[in-house]
């Protein structure tokens, strides 16, 4: 088993639904955020070139989060799955620094948050928050390893990218281009 | 060392230094001021704290990018400059360096007291100092956090050691001496002198301990700044993920102990009147040793700064932008010439290193140690490894909050309070190693 999102970056709008959706799911306190928007503008003007992005944690193969806890606070649970135990975590930041998403914040409450792909949601055999509200549908959520899955399905016909691959993480958020 | 002594000039020149070393124990002129100064900053200090501890790090201005501010760079100078007292008392030592005996002592006190409060700085910058325990409760190899507060204790826990075992017969002294000292005074005397009688035993007990944990500091003392270093060089960030940040670091550390230890000669040395024991010739062997850290340290800057800035690669281009050109420029050519380059040049030339000057710019040195590792630390994380455009202005923007800036300075207070007392306590040059350097023999030193 092996959790994965796949991101169509053409049918994107960039409306930052996932992004309320979950704040709202997760209580994620104001003014943070597990998920964000990107843009990222290309060319010269007339002819530009755009490209929408929902960014959030990549739930990383070879993790550096996970290898820097001094807590075991970060770890990985079925599915490849990043988690961190909010209880266990004494908030020194070394995750947060060695992260090169960006995707961990600091809580409020000291300790350190990030998305989980939903897994409450998972193991109700939902999907996450972020891709069961988006209006255009531009998210697929699944099982690597099982052919018919969403994500799998997506991964099959299309070209598609991962962010900073030369860092060696190997991250299982996908981006159809 | 000098020709044998008679007995009597032995014990005459004996009680000439004993009086010398122990009379700033006895006057406290100015004391009270300087107390109450600490104790204030100290309240002060403490209130910040209170007020993170109730509100969380949101009273900081650490955000999103910036999530190490000042804390983390306090923490980073703190361990640097603990690492003179393995420089002077192990490095020097063991190579018989004849000069170190009277600064052997203000050395150890500087690592120490630097040493412990690194470790309380990491906790001041903790989102949740409440689950300190855990890092040794659930702790896990493979995290230099874990590295580090490994090695940062066992550093405290020898500098401690080399601190207090050649203080032994001393303290046999001090018992002697100061027999009208408050009974928990003498008391602390009597436990420190440990039984010391001065047989010919002890003294080879004593000497062949404090070469062994001469020897132990070395790879202790570069393991604690080594694996600071590798905190950040373990990371994927631009101006972080370097090769030679162990060196860099160890390099860095060794200049801003060298000035430390010259203020603190300069401020014992006019204060306790030491100026037989702490003399020019100390200021200017030790000006020599700072211009020789200077030069190394110059060395490792042009590496980790220009060999990078030769190619301007996308990321690492903008970071040294901002160090160069940028909105850190100031601050970077004011550390780097200010505090590094400058009073090099100054010291090579031997007026330079005459007391007063020397003081001056050591404490520039100092001074712009401190800058140089919030140079390193912050700038930085204002470059994440994946940048993004509209970022909230206060993500990107670090402007130390008042909590923030008096946290960082309540560690420097308490490094300043533990100095105060163990000057205070025990005679900031050794007794009996003086004594022994000037010909007395070991016999007459009881």
């Amino acid at each position: 088993m092996r959790y994965a999102m796949a991101i169509d970056t053409r049918k994107c709008v960039g409306c930052g639904d996932c992004v309320v959706a979950c704040q709202v799911e997760n209580n994620v306190p104001i003014g943070y955020c597990r998920d964000w928007v990107v843009e990222s503008m290309a060319g010269t003007y007339p002819k530009l070139e755009i490209e929408i992005r929902s960014e959030r944690c990549n739930h990383c193969d070879n993790a550096p989060c996970v290898r820097c806890c001094p807590t075991g606070a970060s770890h990985i649970v079925e599915g490849g799955i990043v988690l961190v135990t909010h209880q266990k975590c004494i908030g020194c930041g070394a995750c947060i620094q060695s992260c090169p998403y960006d995707a961990r914040y600091s809580h409020p409450d000291g300790y350190v948050d990030k998305c989980t792909f939903c897994n409450h949601r998972i193991a109700e055999g939902k999907d996450p928050a972020c891709v069961s509200v988006c209006p255009t549908k531009c998210m697929y959520f699944g099982d690597l390893d099982d052919p018919n899955s969403p994500v799998s399905k997506a991964l099959q016909d299309r070209r598609y990218k991962t962010l900073a691959p030369e860092a060696g993480t190997h991250p299982q958020i996908y981006y159809l281009l | 060392m000098e020709k044998k002594l008679s007995l009597e000039e032995s014990r005459q020149r004996l009680t000439q230094i004993e009086d010398d070393l122990i009379r700033p124990l006895k006057s406290h002129k100015g004391l009270e001021i300087w107390v109450l100064f600490l104790l204030l900053m100290l309240t002060l200090g403490f209130y910040a704290y209170y007020l993170q501890l109730r509100d969380g790090l949101g009273v900081t201005a650490l955000r999103d990018y910036v999530q190490w501010g000042m804390y983390i760079s306090n923490f980073v100078f703190f361990v640097a400059t603990s690492l003179i007292g393995m420089l002077i008392t192990s490095v020097l030592g063991l190579l018989r360096i004849p000069w170190i005996t009277p600064l052997t002592r203000i050395a150890e006190t500087i690592a120490l007291a630097f040493a412990m409060f690194a470790g309380i700085v990491i906790i001041i910058d903790m989102g949740r100092p409440d689950r300190f325990p855990y890092l040794f409760l659930h702790g896990r190899l493979q995290s230099p956090i874990l590295w580090d507060v490994t090695v940062v204790t066992t550093y405290v826990i020898i500098s401690l050691l080399l601190l207090f075992i050649p203080m032994i017969p001393d303290a046999a002294i001090l018992r002697r001496r100061m027999q009208n000292s408050p009974k928990w005074q003498q008391a602390v005397y009597k436990f420190l002198s440990a039984n010391w009688v001065a047989a010919p035993e002890q003294y080879a007990l004593i000497k062949k301990s404090i070469r062994v944990l001469a020897i132990l500091i070395i790879p202790t003392a570069l393991a604690i700044h080594t694996v600071t270093s590798w905190l950040f060089a373990s990371t994927l960030r631009v101006g972080w993920d370097s090769t030679i940040f162990g060196p860099y670091f160890v390099s860095g550390a060794f200049v801003s102990g060298v000035a430390a230890v010259i203020i603190a000669m300069y401020f014992f040395r006019t204060n306790y009147k030491l100026h037989n024991y702490i003399t020019e010739a100390h200021f200017n062997r030790m000006g020599q040793l700072l211009v020789l850290m200077c030069f190394i340290y110059l060395y490792f800057n042009l590496n980790e700064y220009f060999v990078p800035a030769y190619k301007m690669r996308k990321a690492e281009g903008h970071h040294l932008e901002a160090l160069f050109t940028g909105n850190w420029a100031v601050m970077f050519w004011a550390t780097q010439l200010g505090g590094l380059v400058i009073p090099m040049l100054l010291l090579i030339f031997k007026p330079f290193r005459k007391p007063l000057p020397a003081l001056i710019i050591s404490i520039f040195v100092l001074v712009g140690a401190w800058f140089k590792r919030l140079l390193i630390v912050v700038p930085t994380q204002q470059h994440p490894y994946l940048p993004i455009q509209n970022v909230p202005q206060n993500f990107i923007t670090y402007k130390p909050t008042g909590v923030e800036i008096m946290l960082t300075l309540l560690p420097m207070v308490g490094v300043l309070i533990v100095i105060t007392i163990i000057a205070k306590l025990f005679p900031i040059v050794p007794i009996w190693e003086t004594a022994h350097e000037q010909g007395i023999d070991e016999s007459v030193i009881k």
